[in-house]
């Protein structure tokens, strides 16, 4: 067993947890945010991606240990004071979404991506999304709920 | 997926890290644990202990010294691909890197993990071996023509911990791969560089371990041009062969990603070296 320290979603969690627990089970088993899905578990679709110290991760390949001394943000923590985060309301309004599986994953990496490159084209956002898959195929809208976002977000700052 | 049991460690130090090393039976390194992991939770990979060397801060830096580009073991992809230095430098490099699997990938894995897992599809390798890299370790200097021993092997001893590598700074320098459009990895890469040493030409992907290609080196070194490399077949004996392609067919992508290479060796020159 291991001692972990995290802070998640600004509030810190302590726990003994076995060596080998991942940080996606961490998340969803024993914090209980079960937004961060589970999809391939092999490091290829992104649904479990969230935010370790500001930075996109796919946290089905890291351990809890490792994130130890981290902050991390999960889907549950996007939106705030009941206000919609600028790229969850967007893949709202621009039906970024069909099934839902891959949404959690999509848009922290929309957050992430927005962050490192304020200024996004169509072609940069298709590639800045390698790693998430959207097996509804509904990329279309994502690109456009993203490309709104940061445009969105670009005008408030 | 779950891993066997291990026991996890996070030295604090290059010294504590060596003393786990030796101390523990079994152990890995963990850095950036982006091939490691995933074999772990394969089941493919079961060591009884991992030793995590991703916070140690003497092996996280990026520097210049002389003509020569000097990056930690636990440097992340992202902070190659984000880091003007190695940007001007060796453009080559810097575009290699941001290539590599997804931005979430880039975020954890490192250049020391890539480099020490020599993973027969890793974009890392060609870069280390065309640039004639020297790797640093807790014990000694490899040059990169050493290092890379067959598939997933290389001169690392058991104790031995990758500290650092030092990249020349070419002339002028291009990679460009094929990547495998599910896994991204690449199903050939060439790195041609002219370095101070001559040219030096690495593929990667193509066959079981990185390899320099002298027939290829020695055209260039005649004329460094597209056209110089158009007609040299490489030989499939040897060739991985898989459902992703023939030995012929990646044989065959070697010499035209020569050829691209060298072409985007040659835009990428104009500066200093011109």
């Amino acid at each position: 067993m291991t001692g972990v320290r995290l802070t998640v979603n600004g509030s810190t969690h302590e726990a003994d947890v076995e060596d080998r627990t991942l940080l996606v089970h961490f998340i969803r088993e024993n914090l209980r945010l079960t937004g961060t899905h589970i999809g391939c578990d092999t490091s290829q679709c992104g649904a479990c991606v969230v935010l370790l110290d500001g930075r996109a991760v796919k946290s089905c390949t890291m351990f809890a240990a490792q994130a130890s001394g981290s902050e991390i943000v999960t889907i549950e923590g996007v939106a705030k004071d009941g206000q919609l985060h600028p790229v969850q309301e967007a893949f709202r309004e621009h039906h970024g979404l069909q099934c839902g599986f891959c949404t959690p994953g999509m848009i922290l990496t929309a957050i992430d991506m927005i962050r490192r490159k304020p200024q996004l084209d169509r072609q940069t956002i298709r590639e800045e999304l390698e790693g998430n898959l959207c097996r509804c195929t509904g990329y279309h809208n994502i690109v456009n709920a993203i490309e709104a976002a940061a445009r969105t977000m670009a005008e408030a700052a | 997926m779950i891993p066997y049991p291990f026991t996890y460690h996070r030295p604090n130090s290059l010294a504590e890290a060596e003393a786990l090393l030796a101390r523990l039976p079994d152990a890995k390194l963990l850095a950036g644990g982006h091939s490691l992991i995933p074999a772990m939770k394969l089941r493919l990979a079961s060591p009884a202990a991992l030793i995590d060397i991703s916070r140690i801060a003497d092996l996280s830096f990026i520097r210049r010294a002389g003509d020569t580009i000097s990056i930690g073991a636990a440097v992340r992809h992202f902070e190659v691909a984000d880091s003007e230095m190695v940007h001007k430098a060796i453009a080559a490099l810097a575009s290699l890197v941001e290539e590599i699997g997804d931005p979430a990938v880039r975020h954890m894995g490192t250049v020391g993990g890539s480099v020490a897992n020599n993973d027969p599809a890793a974009d890392y390798p060609a870069a280390v071996l065309a640039l004639g890299a020297t790797i640093r370790t807790n014990q000694r200097s490899i040059s990169a023509d050493d290092f890379f021993t067959g598939m997933f092997s290389t001169a690392l001893e058991d104790t031995e911990i990758l500290t650092a590598v030092d990249f020349p700074i070419p002339k002028r320098a291009g990679y460009v791969k094929f990547a495998n459009p599910a896994s991204r990895y690449a199903m050939v890469g060439v790195f041609v560089a002219e370095t101070a040493g001559g040219v030096r030409v690495a593929i990667t992907g193509a066959a079981p371990c990185v390899f320099r290609s002298s027939e290829m080196e020695t055209a260039l070194a005649q004329s460094f041009a597209p056209d110089a490399v158009a007609s040299i077949a490489i030989r499939p004996e040897g060739m991985n062969s898989d459902i992703h392609g023939s030995a012929e067919y990646r044989a065959h992508l070697v010499t035209v990603l020569a050829k691209r290479a060298v072409a985007v060796a040659l835009r990428s020159s104009g500066g200093p070296h011109g």
